[in-house]
């Protein structure tokens, strides 16, 4: 049986609420409904919040399984020089696997969800980890500043062990040309909003939902729950009336508590159906993007199974409010900040010396001696211990899923940093092992010797000047 | 067992520049100010000068690779020079280098110059830039300052040894206090103004939990030194100087990545210390060495040097410091001339800066009566480069 495995999310720290986007930017005429959007922080992009993602979604599981990886997301920092491949070396995963970027649409998550479904049925891949994740700039005083969350979905689809079938799927392309953003551009264009709503949204939800019920025959009020994406509160519940389907049945749009997020968003919600499903449940996803797909899922006696997830829950209880829309433009690098002369030195990336240590930089991998047993980052030919010394005898050792406790720390206004004081310290793995690292979604005065922290994937930099997204692990408190 | 520098080398000539935020010094002028000094110091000319070391860790910021510069700024005759670096010890380095060419018999007179020009670089604190540490760390490590990675032990010793924030940083307050005091009295010094603990304390932070003035200078200077083989040194002059000790050592990395080291003290710091005791043959460091000028480009740095050092027992320092035993009128001065915290941080130059402090205390001719220290027999310089988990420590000790 074809189905998903296993689930993760993930949702920024940072809330705003959209008053504070209105208090701001309001004066450009634009009302957003009440609510907060979850905002990256400023070392956070599509990349770092799907390596998140795919983390929780991969917890307690053996990395060695997944022989896929597929992306899906509208914010990729690369145009060139694949991102699922720059996220799949992130979360250490062999190299003879299959990566493909699904990007273009907000559909692309379920699209790269059905991909995968299909290579899994065609028994070309066994276990293929999907990721969705946006992390989309917006103008300010745009309707989409409040419209668009930040956030990413992870599943694992397999075909054994699966804690939800796939039962099938329906699609619907249509070139609708309700938001675009041509090679090159920043910001993405929109058309009316009446538009959106009247011909496209309202339209193809329905139709690929109906198409869906009518190819399978299937009738809307057995599904336990219905997902689709919530652009537009009213117009959201009108689809479901016109469906023939009751409001309960539908999944919270995370519309005023995350944002759109996108390619992630079906995922999302469908990551938040599943962790209060039970078995028997028969769960509808749709997405919305230049058409949609729909999607059926059983859920299986086996989703009892999946637990320590942080998934949506747990990251939706455990946020920071970001009470300025300044500090919001500065992450967002919005508006141009003084980071002082020290701030402008430039980095060059040296992309060979990158490659030759991707383990190392890019999956914090390690090494540990095979004669005393120490662990030790980053690799090491020559044991660290000086009782041993041993040469050449190590084997990798991944500290990414390793937590530890900070040894020391301390918080650095002299270092250039959009969020000053930058904070870091040196970091104890459990287990053995020792590094210095940047800490990240933290405030100093939180930050003490002793502390339990966890490292985080993040964009360590953005080299204008050669193009070059450099990304690196940091440490983060354990918050949830 | 190898023998040792002990009296085998004499300094017989120093100079110094005045160190600060010198705008319309170059590096050049520096250098040719301390050589100047120097020389005459010495009693001797340019032609004498057999061989030269030359230390700038900075050198992208002023002179640029190799030695040649020095050799062109002070149109040395076609003799060899070397460059050195090696961090906040580069100038040590240059010292010791031209100690070992005349003691190998090799030369019989040798330059050591150390010069920075840091106020180049247009913002405060150090040069910044991703090639420091290298390529793989400069995209693993990170983005740390110097007094961020400083604070980090002072966050660590407060930890290890119980102190709360504010008795640690009231520890760390006399200890910068101390060196203002000192400085003020220097007409060479960079920070020439006294500051008074409770200043120190609420002044702006810098790095948790260090403030402004926890911090050393980030000055442009030169200093040098002329050194000869022991046996001739008095046919320069009736006092010259005579090295007793000269120690470096350089972390493993187990400080870094292995659990061991409890980051409220610098392993090197202690190693080179033991071993420069051997080599000088002192027994008691606390009683023996007459004064020091460490390495204080943190007030915290300073502190842990003293336990380093074995000037006072580990975790004891407080109660040393608080006694005012490193106090200018104290058993056991430190940073007479005001340390790097006052006099100054051009960091090619801080290590033969000490030195010239020291020697000059030796020989009772610190500039002014109330900054000559009674009757010293033995100078200990010390300076670390990089940062506590991995780092370098030169040890000089000096004497008559």
């Amino acid at each position: 049986m074809i189905g998903i495995k296993s689930y993760g999310a993930y949702i920024p720290r940072y809330r705003m609420n959209h008053n504070t986007i209105f208090m701001s930017v309001g004066f450009l005429g634009s009302f957003p409904p009440p609510g907060e959007n979850a905002v990256a922080n400023h070392d956070e992009d599509a990349l770092s919040m799907a390596v998140a993602a795919g983390i929780d979604c991969l917890s307690g599981m053996k990395r060695e399984i997944v022989d896929g990886l597929y992306l899906a997301t509208t914010s990729q920092p690369y145009m060139v020089r694949q991102n699922s491949a720059l996220v799949a070396t992130a979360l250490d995963l062999q190299s003879d696997i299959r990566t493909a970027d699904f990007v273009g649409s907000t559909k692309s998550g379920t699209t790269a969800l059905l991909s995968a479904f299909d290579a899994v049925k065609g028994e070309m891949s066994t276990n293929i980890l999907v990721c969705a994740s946006d992390c989309r700039l917006s103008k300010p005083g745009s309707p989409q500043e409040s419209l668009y969350g930040d956030g990413a979905a992870s599943l694992l689809v397999g075909s054994d062990e699966v804690i939800a079938t796939f039962e099938g799927a329906y699609s619907v392309s249509y070139d609708f040309p309700d938001r675009w953003r041509a090679s090159g551009e920043k910001f993405e264009h929109a058309w009316e909003d009446r538009f959106i709503r009247d011909s496209g949204y309202g339209q193809f939800i329905s139709e690929v939902i109906s198409g869906l019920l009518e190819k399978y025959k299937l009738n809307i009020k057995d599904f336990a729950k219905i997902i689709y994406p919530g652009l537009y509160a009213r117009e959201h519940g009108a689809i479901a009336k016109r469906l023939g389907a009751d409001p309960s049945q539908l999944q919270d749009t995370l519309r005023s508590t995350v944002g759109d997020t996108g390619s992630a968003s079906p995922l999302m919600m469908l990551v938040a159906a599943l962790e209060d499903a039970k078995p028997g449940d028969k769960i509808l996803v749709a997405s919305f993007g230049n058409g949609g797909d729909a999607l059926v899922f059983k859920v299986t006696e086996k989703i009892g199974n999946i637990t320590d997830r942080r998934a949506v829950k747990k990251h939706l209880a455990s946020k920071k409010e970001l009470a300025s829309y300044e500090k919001y433009l500065a992450f967002k690098n919005l508006a141009p900040m003084d980071l002082g002369m020290r701030g402008e030195i430039s980095i060059r990336t040296p992309m060979s010396a990158l490659f030759r240590e991707r383990k190392v930089v890019l999956a914090l991998c390690g090494s540990k001696c095979k004669k005393c047993g120490t662990p030790q980052y980053p690799y090491q030919r020559v044991c660290v211990n000086p009782d041993c010394g041993a040469i050449d005898q190590m084997e990798d050792y991944r500290f990414s899923d390793k937590k530890g406790v900070v040894f020391t720390y301390t918080g650095d206004n002299l270092a250039a940093s959009i969020d000053p004081p930058s904070v870091y310290g040196l970091v104890d793995f459990d287990g053995g092992g020792r590094f210095w690292f940047d800490f990240t979604d933290c405030d100093l005065d939180s930050v003490k010797v002793g502390m339990p922290v966890e490292m985080t994937f993040r964009r360590r930099y953005v080299d204008e000047s050669s193009g070059v997204h450099g990304y690196s692990w940091k440490a983060v408190p354990i918050s949830a | 067992m190898a023998e040792g520098i002990k009296d085998k080398v004499a300094i017989i000539g120093m100079g110094c520049t005045k160190f600060g935020e010198l705008w319309d010094k170059s590096a050049d002028d520096l250098m040719i100010d301390a050589f100047q000094e120097c020389i005459e110091d010495a009693g001797i000319e340019k032609k004498d000068i057999n061989a030269a070391w030359f230390g700038v860790h900075f050198e992208e910021q002023s002179v640029g690779k190799g030695a040649t510069s020095m050799a062109l700024a002070l149109k040395l005759p076609f003799i060899p020079v070397t460059r050195t670096e090696n961090f906040c010890a580069t100038a040590t380095e240059a010292f010791r280098g031209a100690c070992y060419g005349v003691a190998s018999g090799a030369y019989d007179i040798a330059l050591a110059l150390g010069v920075e020009k840091l106020k180049d670089t247009g913002y405060g604190g150090l040069p910044g830039g991703p090639g420091l540490m290298g390529t793989k760390n400069a995209l693993i490590m990170p983005k740390l300052t110097a007094p961020g990675a400083f604070a980090m032990m002072a966050t660590r010793y407060f930890a290890v040894y119980g102190l709360k924030p504010d008795e640690g940083k009231k520890m760390l307050a006399k200890v910068s206090a101390k060196s203002h005091y000192n400085g003020a009295r220097n007409p060479k010094a960079h920070l020439r103004r006294e500051v008074t603990e409770e200043q120190i304390i609420n002044a702006p932070i810098i790095a948790w939990p260090l403030g402004l003035f926890d911090c050393c200078g980030v000055s442009d200077g030169s200093a040098a030194a002329i050194v000869t083989r022991a046996d001739m040194a008095k046919k320069f002059r009736p006092d010259p100087v005579y090295v007793k000790a000269l120690q470096i050592a350089l972390s493993s990395g187990e400080e870094l990545m292995y659990t061991k080291w409890d980051g409220a003290h610098v392993e090197t710091g202690y190693r080179a210390g033991m071993l420069a005791y051997k080599e000088a043959g002192v027994k008691n460091p606390r009683e023996e060495i007459s004064m020091a000028e460490v390495h204080d480009c943190f007030s915290i740095t300073e502190a842990v040097t003293m336990e380093d050092l074995e000037f006072s027992p580990r975790g004891k320092v407080k109660e040393d410091i608080e006694a005012g035993r490193f106090n200018h009128d104290g058993p056991q001065p430190i940073q007479p001339d005001g340390g790097l915290k006052c006099f100054g941080h051009p960091i090619g130059a801080s290590g033969l800066r000490m030195l010239h402090e020291m020697y000059k205390q030796l020989q009772g001719k610190a500039q002014l009566p109330e900054r000559q220290i009674k009757n010293p027999k033995l100078g200990l310089t010390h300076n670390m480069g990089g940062f506590p988990a991995m780092n370098i420590v030169s040890i000089a000790i000096i004497g008559l």
